[in-house]
């Protein structure tokens, strides 16, 4: 895994330093994405981890040209992105398409599942003849395992099922013939037993067409499994990076500590939940993203005054400090002035955790 | 019996039997619950797992006659009995009137989807009010009284009284509805999906809320999601529904570790874990049955990777799972529902069966275990 994420080429997408603001009213101003920069590698996943808020989906948009970053830059392949004529912005969605999560509102309710795919097949492919379209749309269906093809071609939303729509949602995303993949919670609104098939029909994609692919979920154990990388993002910013499985079992900022310690733990049939004996000690309503300093210390437990006034920058986690079961990686770094007590939290919670 | 005292776990406080539901439509029935027998005992938590369409909200609604035409319950009893009653309740014979009476004083619901079963335009005041007003007979000072305190009970400020839904988050929506449903300090309290549309982060909170408050409050859960790593945390006793049918009832311990039934064997490796080794996964191929025709034997049959004929045969009642060595032969049907026992549908897996080997019913087993390797390896040469 680690030979992946160090001799992967050059980045298929890139972003370099993003920043986007929303304007509320005047003066005021909401930063979604604060300098976040990372690479998209062609056949791999990476993942982009967060609450909602946190700005995943903005990051997201901006790749896809949906919104303009206020600073910083986009790179496809070896070019910077032009955004600036029509054709230019169509020749970008051509080459990077975005899944979304809902597939029960981002499929026309009123048109076929023919006529979803082959609008994209013409305006994209550019095939004109109607037996062109038709074999592509085949095709496509094929690809996404809806068969046989001709029956669902002529189907309405209503007639699929979730699963079904976010496979017609994949198939007309491809039609473009991408080679980036952005997907906005693609799985997160359909059943437990279906997300597995669908992640793992995305994962069978991207090996075979070699797609860049962001994974945007807040769910940390999917991307444990699906992803080469992931990225945690906490208040616009990128807190944490690194290997996924490294990331997900030794995680060095206390937000990720937070978010692994928070998912559901079927193992743990003694918890804590069944008892009742913990309550969080954070009060209901606090604010939770902090506009000066470190994004996440109105809610941590090591914040001190640095961290309320400093904002730390993305640093490597000392392999020192990681135990010896996971290889530490150059890779890994993580955005906190207090890495070695949050490294001395983790095990202490571990240590816990095993009496 | 009736005492405000009545010690937990001494019998049932709902107890639904035999209860079937369809959705009447000019083509046909949709059979949306067929023949469920559940008990909810008394401080308990009871985790109702399926996927969309299994009937699990249905049978909730249904077990407080909550659905309208063209719902339509064709069979069954549901008996409630709570401190304050006396005499044990069929809540299918009850009157308009008595049922105004049982609801949210005795059984409240807190509502799937906090973002939408507020009221946009009501500040939180005014919510709350409506429903204390609704349901209690007090006084207008005391009905403010009791809003602040059904605040400070989900750990929400005061100040926030004026504030509107739009002006909360998801999770202070979401601790408002459970406020609002305890309002009657009711007996039951059913949860569809409360904490679904949440962040992990709040969701651990709200649910640590919900059973902190369980504990102090006394009242019973029945916990309907589709998320079964959540409910082996947190439910006492968890029943399985795959299209209208419960197919496996065990405690947490039981169906995490014995699970007998091949639907809960699968949910079991359908979710990717975070804590301990990676482990292989293999969702569940194929999707649920049409709900519309009438079928025999066994729903999950066209999914099941242990399937036989025999399966097209069986009727789908629960009976207690067989242990150890015992031959694969239907083992003895319990006769009281509200037997706590191990259940399960299936009267030819045991949780120690092995699985079978290439008999999965789709191409999909193959492309999952190469999906369970570290992904990307081959991409190096990028």
């Amino acid at each position: 895994m680690t030979d992946t994420l160090t001799d992967r080429g050059s980045p298929a997408m890139e972003a370099i330093s993003l920043t986007k603001n929303f304007r509320l009213g005047p003066g005021q101003l909401i930063h979604a994405v604060r300098d976040v920069s990372f690479g998209l590698y062609s056949g791999a996943v990476v993942a982009l981890v967060g609450e909602s808020g946190s700005g995943k989906s903005t990051v997201a948009k901006l790749l896809a040209g949906q919104e303009r970053p206020t600073s910083g830059a986009i790179r496809l392949g070896d070019q910077p992105v032009d955004l600036s004529s029509r054709k230019a912005f169509r020749q970008h969605k051509s080459n990077v398409q975005m899944v979304f999560q809902d597939p029960f509102a981002s499929l026309n309710p009123v048109h076929t599942v023919r006529y979803h795919l082959s609008r994209p097949v013409r305006l994209h492919q550019g095939k004109r003849s109607a037996a062109d379209i038709s074999a592509e749309v085949n095709a496509l269906l094929g690809q996404v395992r809806l068969t046989p093809a001709e029956q669902f071609a002529g189907k309405y939303p209503h007639e699929l099922s979730g699963g079904q729509r976010q496979r017609v949602s994949f198939a007309r995303a491809l039609a473009a013939q991408p080679t980036v993949l952005l997907a906005d919670e693609p799985v997160s609104m359909l059943d437990v037993s279906i997300r597995l098939e669908m992640l793992s029909l995305l994962d069978d994609l991207r090996k075979r067409l070699r797609l860049a692919l962001l994974y945007i979920t807040h769910d940390i154990a999917s991307a444990r499994y699906f992803a080469d990388e992931v990225l945690v993002m906490y208040g616009g910013q990128i807190v944490e990076r690194g290997p996924a499985e490294e990331l997900t079992q030794q995680p060095a900022h206390p937000y990720t500590q937070l978010l692994v310690a928070s998912a559901p733990d079927p193992d743990n049939l003694g918890s804590t939940l069944r008892t009742g004996a913990v309550r969080a000690g954070r009060p209901v309503g606090s604010a939770d993203v902090a506009s000066q300093g470190c994004p996440f210390s109105p809610r941590c437990p090591l914040a001190d005054d640095r961290c309320r006034a400093e904002n730390p920058p993305l640093q490597p986690v000392d392999p020192v400090l990681a135990s010896t079961a996971v290889p530490a990686s150059t890779t890994r770094s993580a955005a906190c002035w207090h890495l070695p007590e949050a490294a001395a939290m983790r095990e202490a919670a571990a240590r816990a955790a095993m009496q | 019996m009736s005492g405000p005292n009545w010690p937990a776990g001494s019998g049932p406080v709902l107890d639904i039997s035999d209860l079937s539901i369809v959705y009447r439509t000019e083509a046909a029935d949709v059979r949306a619950v067929s023949n469920v027998s559940l008990t909810l005992s008394a401080g308990e938590v009871v985790g109702l797992v399926g996927e969309s369409g299994s009937g699990k909200s249905t049978l909730a609604y249904g077990a407080c006659r909550l659905l309208r035409s063209p719902a339509l319950i064709t069979g069954g009893a549901v008996r409630y009995r709570g401190r304050r009653a006396a005499e044990p309740t069929d809540i299918l014979r009850l009157g308009a009137d008595e049922l105004r009476q049982l609801r949210w004083r005795e059984i409240a619901i807190v509502f799937q989807s906090a973002m939408n079963a507020l009221n946009p335009v009501l500040n939180v005041r005014d919510q709350i009010l409506d429903a204390v007003s609704a349901h209690l007979r007090m006084s207008k000072t005391d009905a403010l009284e009791k809003t602040s305190t059904l605040l400070d009970l989900v750990g929400i400020p005061r100040s926030r009284l004026r504030s509107y839904p739009h002006e909360l988050s998801g999770g202070m929506r979401q601790r408002i509805m459970i406020a609002m449903a305890l309002a009657a300090d009711p007996e039951i309290v059913i949860m569809d999906e409360p904490t679904t549309a949440l962040d992990v982060v709040v969701q651990r909170d709200i649910l640590a809320q919900i059973v902190e408050l369980k504990e102090r409050l006394g009242f019973s859960i029945l916990f309907i999601t589709h998320d079964l790593s959540l409910l082996l945390e947190m439910a006492d006793r968890i029943a399985v529904m795959y299209a209208g049918r419960l197919l496996e009832v065990g405690t947490a311990a039981e169906i995490k570790r014995e699970a007998a039934h091949p639907y809960t064997r699968g949910l079991l490796k359908s979710f990717p874990s975070l804590h301990g080794p990676r482990r292989d996964l293999a969702g569940i191929p194929g999707s649920p049955p049409d709900l519309r025709a009438a079928t025999a034997g066994c729903p999950f049959l066209p999914r099941c990777q242990f399937g036989t004929q025999a399966c097209e045969q069986i009727d789908m009642t629960l009976a207690a799972v067989g242990r150890g060595s015992d031959p694969p032969t239907p083992p003895a049907r319990v006769a009281s529902s509200a037997d706590l026992a191990h259940l399960t549908a299936c009267p030819f897996v045991l949780p120690d069966t092995p699985e079978p080997d290439g008999a999965s019913p789709a191409g999909v087993k193959t492309a999952v275990a190469e999906f369970a390797e570290p992904a990307g390896r081959e991409v190096s040469s990028a």
